[in-house]
């Protein structure tokens, strides 16, 4: 373990001397992934709770296929099936895009993310209380300023413990990186294999740094369910 | 309607290993979840303490490097283990070697029972004391009251979880074809190769995924109306 260390620490942490590697990868693969997640999850939890079944109908579809099928099916198609296609490679923009590992990860990632983020805020905006909805109505609030007043403060607020597990979970899905050619920390583990031939050390070694990822991501969200989630508190 | 190419016997054999083994991960989680749950809920604080750790470190790494850990080193472990045997008959020269799906089903059963564990007890802690006592005061052996009162009652409240758990072991199997196994995702992939055919094949596999979570949710909607028998709801 120690010769792993001394050998791969460099690469475990930030960088391989050409490319970002290890946990800077895996952290930037989250950030990423989970930013773009939100966003495409916030206006789809809104229309997700639409009357009309033709708006919610193809949100509901999204997060129906997303959420029934492995995280892993959806990266190969977006990795090696995408780029297959004929008309992907003849255009040369979308060739330029899928041919990179790390877009195709980032792009399945998200919209993975994405589908479940959605159905967590649904959750939260279907439970907001209708004394909260009328009373803002009753002020003559409009639609629009009842939604980025009211509603959504309050259902990002209560979605936050349920938000941070599929935080967690998206952290442990960022593993399947490698698998595109994205030297992530398994990659590098691996590659500590590889060199040594010893897998406890190296595969005990990237668990134990993803359990302090995970550690400080829980105890992050505690604080900030502190915060902002005080108003619960007894 | 589909054009499998030829492949489609491949890929109805690949379907049936993914049932396969996430039938028997789920069997084998459900076992240690059952065990996880009674030592978390026992006197001894040394059982307690033992649970606590399972559970906090498998769910806080990833499943992936749990797979791989376990994967390459049981083998390793196991050759030690049966090379000291060996040395100390010095007779017969026996190994055991572990196939994909072997192991597949113990890392799966391994990993997920510390799932299991905190769905079951969140459950046993909501079966009513009363009941117990009941129970014992019938005259009922602690086996008799697992079963007869705990564990019918505990289930009501474990499925919600329990279906949950089983997505997640279902779409989990789709790892196992990273460690060798011949599953549905490997057929495509050797389809895909084979006919320069990635996108469609692989989203027969995705369909194939679709197709058996909605049909394990009919399933355990069926299953959550069986145990809520006897349980009155609120007419609203």
């Amino acid at each position: 373990m120690i010769y792993i260390l001394q050998n791969f620490g460099r690469e475990f942490l930030y960088t391989d001397g050409y490319h970002i590697t290890g946990l800077a990868m895996t952290l930037w693969l989250l950030l990423i992934s989970c930013s773009i997640g939100f966003c495409i999850a916030l206006p789809l939890a809104i229309l997700r709770n639409a009357r009309n079944p033709l708006i919610w109908g193809p949100v509901w579809l999204y997060t129906f296929v997303i959420r029934g099928t492995p995280l892993y099916v959806q990266l190969l198609i977006v990795y090696t099936g995408i780029y297959g296609l004929h008309f992907v490679r003849d255009s040369a923009p979308l060739a330029a895009f899928f041919k990179q590992g790390i877009n195709c990860t980032l792009l399945a990632f998200a919209l993975n993310t994405g589908a479940y983020t959605t159905e967590i805020f649904a959750g939260a905006i279907r439970d907001t209380s209708f004394g909260e909805v009328e009373a803002a109505r009753s002020l003559g609030m409009s639609q629009f300023t009842l939604y980025r007043r009211i509603i959504i403060p309050s259902a990002l607020r209560r979605a936050l413990p349920v938000y941070s597990n599929e935080v967690i979970l998206m952290l442990h899905a960022t593993t399947l990186a490698f698998t595109a050619t994205v030297p992530d920390l398994l990659k590098v583990a691996n590659d500590a294999y590889a060199a040594t031939y010893n897998p406890f050390a190296s595969f005990a070694t990237v668990a134990l740094i993803y359990l302090c990822i995970s550690f400080t991501l829980i105890f992050a969200f505690r604080k900030a369910e502190g915060h902002f989630l005080a108003f619960l508190k007894p | 309607m589909f054009n499998l190419a030829g492949y489609g016997p491949q890929i109805f054999k690949g379907t049936v290993t993914t049932v396969e083994l996430s039938l028997l991960s789920l069997l084998v989680s459900f076992v240690i979840g059952l065990l996880g749950a009674s030592a978390k809920l026992s006197k001894s604080r040394f059982l307690r303490g033992l649970a606590t750790v399972y559970t906090t470190i498998i769910r806080g790494v990833p499943d992936l490097v749990l797979m791989l850990l376990i994967f390459y080193s049981l083998q390793i472990w196991l050759n030690d283990a049966t090379d000291y045997l060996d040395s100390l008959q010095n007779s017969i020269d026996f190994e055991i070697s572990l196939d994909p799906f072997t192991s597949g089903i113990i890392t799966l059963g391994f990993i997920y029972g510390a799932y299991f564990t905190e769905t079951f007890r969140g459950a046993f802690m909501a079966v009513p004391r009363g009941q117990l006592e009941a129970a014992r005061a019938f005259g009922m052996k602690p086996f008799l009251v697992f079963r007869r009162i705990l564990f019918p009652q505990m289930m009501r409240y474990a499925l919600p979880g329990l279906a949950n758990n089983w997505q997640v072991i279902l779409k989990a199997t789709a790892l196992v074809s990273l460690i060798g196994l011949s599953d549905i995702i490997k057929a495509a992939q050797y389809a895909g190769e084979g006919t320069f055919r990635t996108f469609y094949f692989m989203s027969i596999a995705g369909l194939v995924y679709l197709f058996l979570t909605t049909v394990s949710n009919g399933v355990l909607l069926l299953l959550e109306r069986k145990y809520a028998v006897g349980v009155r709801k609120a007419v609203l």
